[in-house]
C-alpha cells in the first residue's frame, strides 16, 4: 500500500538547517600536501537505500515465521512512562521467558521495538535510529493511548501524537497505562500476526520511505544524520 | 593417526551430537536460573528456535573483512577444541584428532577464540565491545594461571601430557580418578572453570545490565548464530576438559552427557548464589586463591 | 527569618517582602543588586546550597519572575529571591560564579523562556528541544495547541470533556 504526499512541499522544507558543525563539509591537509574534501555524512555513514526484502514464499516462509513468532527479542529502550510496564515482565509473576520473549540490550540484536507511551522529539530520533539499525524482520507494538492519539499528552508542544506517521506500527496496546498482562496479550497477538504472515511492517516502511521521511523530518529539524541508518 | 573418511564423519556426528547437547544443556540451565528465582523459565527448545530465527533474518550489514572473520575464529576455538578432545575413552570412534601432546594444544585454543573475538568486535566499532573484550582478555589472562598451574601438576604427576593417557590412568575406580588423587589440583582447575563459563560472579565480560553485551554487542544474525553454536560447543567440549582430567572420563554418551552436566552445573550453582564481581575484583581474585592453591599442588608432586 | 529580612533591609534595598512561615520567605529586589546580594547572603548568613532557579512569565506586566531559592542547611531555612526582569529584553547576569550547578538551570531557562544569561557555560547549546525555531515553548504568548495540532498530525475524531462542564450537566441538568 503506497501513501500518496506532496512530495516538493514536505522534503526541502527543513533541508539542513541545524547542520551540527562536525558534520559540515569540510577540507583537510593530507600529508602530501593536497587538499581533501570529507563530508561527514557521506564519508562515515553508509547513504545506500534500504531495499524492500520480499518473504519467501510456501511452507519455508510459515516456517521461519513460526520461528520468528516463537523468539522475539525485545528492544531494551523505554521510551516514555509505559517502560516501567516492561521489567515487571521478568518477574515470577509474568515470566515473558515462557513465551519465547526475551530482553536484548542492543538494536542489532532484537526484532521487537516496544514504544512505551510518549515519544517526545528528542527521544523519536532515538527511536528512528534504533528501530532502523534493527535486522528485518522487525516489529513495533505501541505501547499505551499516548501513541495511538497523544494521549494526556495530546496538546504538547514537544510529544509526538500520532505514531503511525513516523514509524509503522504492527500492534497497539491501549490504555494508560496498560498493566503488564495487555502487554503479554500484545505479544500473542503479534504472534499471532507473524505466524499468518501479516507482520511485513518493515517492508512497508521501505516502500514508504519517502512519506515516512518527510514526516520524521517535519518535526525533528535537527537531523544530523543519514537518511537511513544502517 | 587415522585420517580416514570413516574417522572424519565420526568426528563430525561427535560434533553433531556435542552441538545439541550443549543447546540442551544451556536451556536446561536456564530453566534451572529461572526456577531458583521463582520463574518457569524458556522452553527446552528454546535456542533451536532462536537459533532458527537468526540464520533467517532477511536484512544483514557488516563493518569489514575482520567482523566477518570474528565469529569464524570463535567457532575455530570452539571446533579446534574438539577436534584434539578425546571425547569417549576406549571408543574407537569417539577419540576424535587427539595425539600425544594434545593438552598443550587445547590449552591454547581456549585461548584462541578469544582472541579472534577481539579482533572481530574491534571491527564493530561499537565502544561497549572494545569494553568487553579489553575485560574479557584481562580475566581471561587470571583464569588461564590457576588453570595451567593445575595442568602442569598433572602433567608432573602422571608423567604425560596426553589426555588419553592421563583418562587411562584413572579408570578401575572412582579412588583413581585425579579429584582423590590430586584434590589440589582439581581445586585450582575447577575454581578457574568458574571464570571460563563465564557465569556469575564472573559474568563481568558479558555484563548483560551494564555494558549492553559486551563483544559481541555489533553481532547479529547468521554472525550471532555462528556466536551462539560456538557456545554451544565450547561449554561441552571444556566440561568434557575437566572431565577427562578431573573426574576420570567418559566411555559412553551417557556418561559423559551426566558428568558435563554436573561440571556445568557447578558454575550456574555458584552463580545463582553469588552477585557479579568488577573486573579487578575478579582479576584479583583469580591471582590470590585458585594461583596459591595451584603453586601448592606442584609443590607436593615435586 | 524576620531578623534576617531586617538586618537585609539595612543593607539592600529590598521591597515585598513576604514572610511564608518560620523557615521560608521571599524577597524582591532590583535586577541589578540581585547577584551582590546572593553572594553576600552565602558568604556571610550561610545560603551556602542553591536549590533551583525558575521563571515565571507575567505577560500582562510585561515582564518575568526570576526566583533564585537559597537554603542553609545550618539552621534549615529558605528564602527566595525574585528578581523582575524586562520581557523585551529578557537578560541576566549568570551566576554561575557562586554556585556551579546553575549553570544548567540557566541553560533551561534559555531554550524554554528565551532568557539570556550572557557568559552561562553551553547557555546557547539545546537542551530537551533540538533544533527549536519558532518562540520559546514556555512563553505565555505561544500556543501550544494550536502548535501541536499543525506540527504533529492530531488524530481526527478526539472529543475532550471539560470535568467542571461534565459534572454540571451531570449534576444539574436543569441549569
Amino acid at each position: 500500500m503506497k501513501k500518496d504526499f506532496d512530495k516538493d512541499a514536505l522534503s526541502d522544507m527543513y533541508k539542513d538547517k541545524f547542520l551540527a558543525p562536525e558534520n559540515e563539509i569540510r577540507f583537510v591537509n593530507a600529508p602530501d600536501g593536497s587538499i581533501i574534501e570529507v563530508n561527514p555524512l557521506d564519508d562515515y555513514f553508509c547513504q545506500e537505500r534500504p531495499k524492500e526484502l520480499k518473504p519467501r514464499k510456501g511452507v519455508v516462509e510459515k516456517f521461519l515465521n513460526w520461528a520468528r513468532a516463537e523468539s522475539l527479542w525485545v528492544l531494551g529502550f523505554g521510551t516514555g512512562c509505559g517502560s516501567i510496564e516492561i521489567p515487571p515482565l521478568s518477574t515470577p509473576r509474568f515470566d515473558m521467558y515462557r513465551f519465547g520473549v526475551q530482553m536484548r540490550a542492543t538494536p542489532r540484536q532484537s526484532n521487537v521495538f516496544i514504544i512505551s507511551g510518549y515519544l517526545s522529539v528528542k527521544t523519536l530520533k532515538r527511536a528512528i535510529r534504533s528501530y532502523e539499525q534493527m535486522p528485518s524482520p522487525k516489529y513495533i507494538i505501541a505501547l499505551g493511548s499516548c501513541t495511538i492519539n497523544g494521549g494526556m499528552y495530546w496538546d504538547s508542544y514537544n510529544t509526538i501524537n500520532r505514531l503511525d506517521h513516523y514509524l509503522p506500527v504492527d500492534v497497539y496496546i491501549a490504555g494508560c497505562m496498560p498493566r503488564p498482562e495487555a502487554l503479554l496479550a500484545g505479544f500473542g497477538k503479534l504472534k499471532e500476526l507473524i505466524k499468518e504472515g501479516k507482520a511485513e511492517k518493515a517492508n512497508e516502511y521501505i516502500q514508504n520511505l519517502d512519506w515516512y521521511k518527510a514526516n520524521q523530518k517535519k518535526i525533528i529539524k535537527d537531523w544530523n544524520m543519514p537518511d537511513y541508518n544502517w | 593417526m587415522d585420517y580416514s573418511l570413516s574417522r572424519f564423519l565420526y568426528t563430525l556426528l561427535g560434533l553433531f551430537i556435542v552441538m545439541n547437547w550443549g543447546m540442551l544443556m544451556s536451556s536446561t540451565m536456564r530453566r534451572i536460573i529461572a526456577r531458583v528465582s521463582g520463574r518457569i523459565g524458556i522452553p527446552w527448545y528454546q535456542p533451536w528456535i532462536d537459533l532458527i530465527k537468526l540464520y533467517s533474518l532477511r536484512s544483514q550489514i557488516t563493518h569489514g573483512t575482520m567482523f566477518y572473520l570474528g565469529p569464524v575464529f570463535r567457532l575455530m576455538g570452539g571446533v579446534g577444541l574438539f577436534l584434539f578432545m578425546p571425547m569417549i575413552y576406549g571408543s574407537a570412534y569417539f577419540m576424535n584428532y587427539s595425539f600425544s601432546g594434545d593438552l598443550i594444544l587445547i590449552l591454547y585454543f581456549q585461548f584462541f577464540g578469544m582472541l579472534g573475538m577481539a579482533l572481530g568486535a574491534g571491527e564493530g566499532g561499537q565502544p561497549y565491545s572494545a569494553i568487553g573484550i579489553s575485560r574479557g582478555l584481562s580475566q581471561f589472562t587470571t583464569i588461564e594461571v590457576p588453570m595451567t598451574l593445575a595442568v602442569i601438576s598433572l602433567a608432573i604427576q602422571y608423567d604425560t601430557l596426553s589426555i588419553t593417557e592421563i583418562v587411562k590412568a584413572q579408570q578401575g575406580s572412582i579412588a583413581n580418578w585425579t579429584l582423590f588423587t590430586n584434590p589440589f589440583a582439581t581445586i585450582a582447575a575447577m575454581l578457574s572453570l568458574l571464570g571460563a563459563f563465564g557465569h556469575s560472579p564472573f559474568n563481568l565480560v558479558k555484563a548483560p545490565n551494564e555494558i549492553p553485551i559486551g563483544p559481541p554487542t555489533e553481532y547479529h544474525g547468521t554472525f550471532l548464530g555462528v556466536l551462539r553454536t560456538n557456545g554451544a560447543i565450547l561449554h561441552v567440549t571444556e566440561a568434557a576438559l575437566f572431565m577427562n582430567l578431573f573426574f576420570g572420563g567418559a566411555t559412553s554418551w551417557l556418561e559423559l552427557i551426566l558428568k558435563t552436566f554436573f561440571i556445568y552445573f557447578w558454575s550456574v550453582f555458584v552463580g545463582v548464589v553469588f552477585p557479579r564481581f568488577r573486573i579487578e575484583q575478579s582479576v584479583r581474585w583469580f591471582l590470590k586463591w585458585p594461583t596459591l592453591i595451584g603453586i601448592i599442588s606442584i609443590l607436593i608432586w615435586m | 527569618m524576620k531578623q534576617l529580612v531586617e538586618i537585609i533591609q539595612n543593607h539592600f534595598p529590598i521591597n515585598d517582602i513576604d514572610l511564608r512561615k518560620k523557615s521560608l520567605a521571599f524577597i524582591s529586589i532590583h535586577q541589578n543588586q540581585a547577584i551582590p546580594l546572593l553572594e553576600w547572603l552565602k558568604t556571610t548568613h550561610g545560603y551556602k546550597a542553591f536549590v533551583l532557579l525558575t521563571a515565571v512569565d507575567w505577560i500582562e506586566e510585561n515582564r518575568f519572575q526570576l526566583t533564585y531559592l537559597i537554603s542553609n542547611p545550618d539552621n534549615f531555612t529558605e528564602l527566595g529571591v525574585r528578581v523582575f526582569i524586562d520581557r523585551e529584553k529578557a537578560e541576566m547576569v549568570s551566576a554561575h560564579h557562586l554556585w556551579k550547578s546553575i549553570w544548567v538551570y540557566q541553560r533551561e531557562l534559555k531554550e524554554m523562556f528565551g532568557i539570556n544569561f550572557p557568559n552561562s557555560p553551553r547557555v546557547n547549546e539545546s537542551f530537551i528541544l533540538e533544533g527549536w525555531d519558532t518562540i520559546p515553548p514556555y512563553r505565555r504568548d505561544f500556543d501550544t495547541k494550536q502548535y501541536s495540532e499543525e506540527t504533529y498530525f492530531p488524530r481526527p475524531g478526539r472529543s475532550t470533556n471539560d470535568p467542571a462542564k461534565h459534572m454540571k450537566s451531570k449534576l444539574y441538568p436543569k441549569d
